[in-house]
């Protein structure tokens, strides 16, 4: 399936899409689906290119909301705040933006960069820098490319605007984590600027529509009274790992990032085992009765069992019955540089990463 | 003694308590006027049991009055939201995600100002007091009647909501005015959402109030009266004319609170078996555990304390179709048509009130037009409404521990005597009143839920502080000091948040003081 534009009818299934692909993180896609039906009624429907039809020079820029969505869902976006932030990089780059992109194609993230192309008039690019949800900016395929994460830009709803030019992604990560707090825990940034050449050649293809495509099968499988978790596992090309009911929720906070465990205990063909999901906001590793059996870069998706939707770490909680299901993320995560960028020894788990189908 | 009164959509019940024994109770048909409903519950009690009016030393009541007003969008008061919040939030209005009648129905206007507070209490910029005059000014020529003020971050500092209250009220003297901080907690639309809804019904909870006063009054008795509130603690009228949203769920809320004092388990499930549905909650020392996701309400996405309760679709009107083999009940129901559609009653539908009779349950209508039902038939009938039931019961178990079951509600002879995994279910008598012996029962309640920067080591300070200020709360509420106990207490760290911040929230209950 193909979108060629993105119209106010399509918002719900991409946000229930992205919060599957959001591995559990991403913040609630609520407020992103407000924002951009918002934008797409006061401009008009998004054009949707796919990756390979734009051209090796396009300009294209990635916008992403970064900080705390418990704060999102409080202090919300300026009108203009999401556009602002691409154009403030367009203008200190000199250069005229062809496209907009997203950085990740999980949670609010995904509905973000139909804002920003809705105010800037620009048509959005059909793929994402990551093909799922993770914590961390440097934490892009563009990364692995040699694509630099700055110049970029930040900008608050205030008017406050930033450019920051650091010496590589992870210090991009560093300084504009604490310009986010000081601009209030959450700000829109643009980064990773580059050119059409570069985005199709580290970009992930299609995920915007994939997210539709996902939010369509799971609404139409419960229409039909079908089962939407295997329509999931079946478009991803993964695998179930367990069902189950939640039986225990261990949460902390470790520098800023909400760290914690679930216990499932195991139902239908599963009773009997166990299932831990660790987590950093997003699901890192599935262990079914202490041996792992899924990892990062994979997917790990926990979907209630009923209705497909997809639970995140925030809203686990005891009693909820659920499926985990795994899905293979893009190969290049896999390479020896994707792995050292968000394998599981990247978020201290002292484990060679575990594949869908390993 | 005092009296509990649940005004529902079809009956109105009412109970004479003496401390915690049923003196007398009556179920009585609800009225369109709510008061001459009352009136009739009232003498009714009295005629069953007569009492000095003047002995009466408290009335409850509890009523679906508002959230029918919202769902049926009738008699809403012409309202404006004012979000301070500039240059934040104007991505997204007041009412962004409303349907569309419902903003007609309360005329909505919106305004936006600058003020509000970033996630650590600093500004995010000051409150502009000239663009709420000139708001206020802008409400006047339109006729705005009541205001919902909300702030960003109002839960973490309500300065900038009671400052802009001031300066409305100095403009527009006679509108009611509403504040987020006081409604909803940390979720700004939703917060929002809930306090407009509440500035839209304050006409009608003014006019209620009064009904409800007079009927009580009426009958001769000079006894304070009370609302209950939807986690099951009560209000003054003066508390209800400014909150009526604060009643909304108080209907499954008296059930389950009056199932807990009449089976005398204050950490149970309780299953109210209706006409139409079964309501599951959980009670946690004697209180609904609250849900902690958003509710819709009438297709408006709200946060205020609501209790967590699952319905499905069975109960004691449910049609029964199928064979023994491929058998459903419900979730559609004959409803109020009950009495001329079931087969004991001479009709032509297989309800579940028919199985409950069929297999000696109940004793409803003629027994003798249900005898001919296929016995596995009525067997598998009960057998699938007890899985569903379970089924229910089990996902509202919140640990591992084991969870009694208590049924109320007049379906409730549809549960069997054990559930799958949760043992014995407890039918306490009088089960049919449980919501009035609720309303009854209700005691007074203070609340705080705040985000917390806690610095290292500060912890337990933090958490004292916080409970202090809840049991302050309910005392300053109405609640006799030395009763006053802390019910529940929920610590989340939010992530991405710096400096450890951490929400917390408690509530503490404690009786009524009575008298003097």
């Amino acid at each position: 399936m193909t979108m060629h534009e993105i119209t106010i009818d399509h918002l719900d299934d991409i946000a229930r899409g992205a919060a599957i692909l959001g591995t559990g993180g991403g913040g609630d896609p609520y407020i992103g689906r407000l924002l951009a039906a918002a934008a797409v009624r006061d401009h008009g429907p998004v054009p949707l290119v796919p990756l390979d039809e734009i051209g090796d020079d396009a300009v294209v820029l990635p916008v992403a909301m970064m900080g705390a969505p418990t704060v999102m869902v409080e202090k919300l976006p300026s009108a203009e705040q999401v556009g602002v932030a691409a154009r403030t990089l367009a203008t200190y780059l000199g250069k005229e933006l062809t496209h907009i992109a997203c950085a990740e194609a999980g949670g609010v993230n995904s509905l973000i960069p139909v804002v920003a192309a809705a105010q800037l008039g620009l048509p959005l690019v059909d793929a994402d820098g990551m093909g799922r949800a993770f914590p961390e900016l440097q934490m892009v395929l563009p990364t692995l490319y040699g694509v630099r994460a700055t110049p970029m830009s930040i900008a608050d709803e205030k008017g406050n605007r930033g450019v920051l030019d650091t010496v590589d992604n992870h210090w991009a990560e560093r300084l504009a984590r604490s310009a986010t707090v000081d601009m209030g825990c959450s700000a829109m940034i643009s980064n990773y600027a580059m050119s059409g050449a570069q985005a199709r050649e580290s970009l992930v293809p299609g995920t915007l529509s994939l997210c539709a495509e996902l939010g369509a099968q799971v609404r139409q499988a419960r229409a039909e009274h079908a089962d939407p978790v295997a329509r999931v596992v079946e478009r991803l090309g993964g695998r179930t790992l367990f069902s189950g009911k939640v039986v225990d929720v261990a949460r902390r906070t470790v520098t800023g990032f909400a760290r914690g465990e679930a216990k499932l205990s195991g139902m239908d063909g599963d009773t009997g085992s166990e299932m831990v999901l660790k987590f950093q906001n997003e699901h890192l590793v599935a262990e079914r009765d202490g041996v792992p059996e899924a990892s990062v870069p994979d997917l790990i998706c926990c979907l209630d069992r009923e209705s497909g939707e997809a639970v995140t770490t925030e809203g686990l909680r005891y009693g909820q019955r659920v499926t985990v299901i795994a899905a293979p993320a893009d190969p290049r995560w896999h390479t020896p540089g994707g792995i050292e960028l968000a394998g599981p020894r990247y978020f201290g788990y002292d484990i060679d990463p575990v594949g869908v189908f390993a | 003694m005092r009296i509990g009164i649940d005004v529902g959509g079809t009956n109105t019940d009412a109970v004479l308590l003496d401390g915690r024994q049923v003196l007398a109770s009556i179920k009585t048909s609800t009225t369109e006027d709510v008061t001459s409903g009352i009136v009739a519950a009232i003498n009714g009690l009295q005629q069953q049991r007569a009492f000095d009016p003047a002995a009466v030393q408290a009335v409850m009541i509890g009523t679906t009055h508002f959230i029918n007003a919202l769902v049926e969008a009738h008699r809403l008061a012409p309202t404006a939201a004012v979000r301070l919040s500039l240059p934040a939030g104007a991505s997204l209005p007041p009412m962004v995600d409303w349907p569309q009648r419902l903003v007609d129905a309360v005329s909505g206007r919106s305004y936006l100002v600058h003020g509000g507070h970033e996630f650590d209490g600093r500004h995010i910029a000051e409150l502009d007091e000239g663009e709420l005059r000139k708001a206020a000014e802008d409400m006047g020529q339109a006729g705005v009647r009541s205001v919902a003020i909300t702030s960003v971050f109002s839960p973490v500092n309500a300065e900038f909501e009671a400052r802009a209250a001031e300066i409305i009220a100095a403009e527009l003297p006679d509108v009611a005015i509403s504040l987020s901080h006081e409604i909803g907690r940390i979720g700004l639309l939703e917060r929002e959402n809930a306090t407009v809804i509440n500035a839209a019904l304050r006409e009608l909870a003014a006019h209620i109030v009064d009904g409800l006063a007079a009927s009580v009054s009426g009958a001769g008795i000079t006894a304070p009266l009370y609302l209950s509130q939807n986690d099951g603690t009560l209000m003054d009228v003066d508390f209800a004319r400014r909150y009526p949203v604060a009643t909304f769920a108080s209907g499954p809320t008296n059930s389950m609170r009056g199932a807990a004092v009449l089976s005398g388990l204050d950490t149970c499930a309780v299953v109210d078996v209706g006409g139409t549905t079964s309501d599951v909650g959980v009670l946690r020392q004697g209180f609904p555990r609250e849900a902690t996701t958003d509710v819709s309400v009438a297709g408006i996405r709200t946060n205020f304390r609501m209790p967590d309760v699952l319905s499905i679709g069975i109960g004691g009107g449910s049609r029964v179709r199928g064979g023994a083999g491929d058998l459903t009940v419900g979730p559609d129901s004959v409803g109020y048509e009950l009495t001329s559609k079931a087969l004991v009653f001479g009709g032509d539908t297989l309800t579940a009130t028919d199985i409950a009779v069929a297999a000696g349950r109940a004793e409803i209508g003629d027994p003798g037009l249900v005898a001919h039902l296929d016995r596995d038939l009525v067997r598998a009938a009960l057998d699938k409404i007890a899985a569903d039931v379970a089924d229910v019961v089990e996902r509202m178990r919140t640990s591992a521990e084991p969870l009694p079951v208590v049924a109320v509600g007049g379906g409730s002879v549809l549960l069997p005597d054990e559930l799958a995994g949760a043992g014995t279910v407890h039918r306490p008598e009088n089960y049919a009143v449980a919501n009035a012996i609720g309303a009854a029962i209700a005691q007074i309640g203070g609340e705080v839920d705040r985000v917390y920067a806690i610095e290292p080591g500060r912890r337990e300070a933090v958490v004292e502080e916080a409970k202090q200020e809840a049991v302050d709360r309910a005392v300053a509420a109405g609640a006799s000091p030395a009763s006053v106990g802390i019910v529940d207490f929920d610590e989340v760290p939010i992530p991405y948040l710096p400096g450890n911040a951490t929400r917390i929230r408690v509530k503490a209950v404690g009786d009524l003081q009575l008298g003097a």
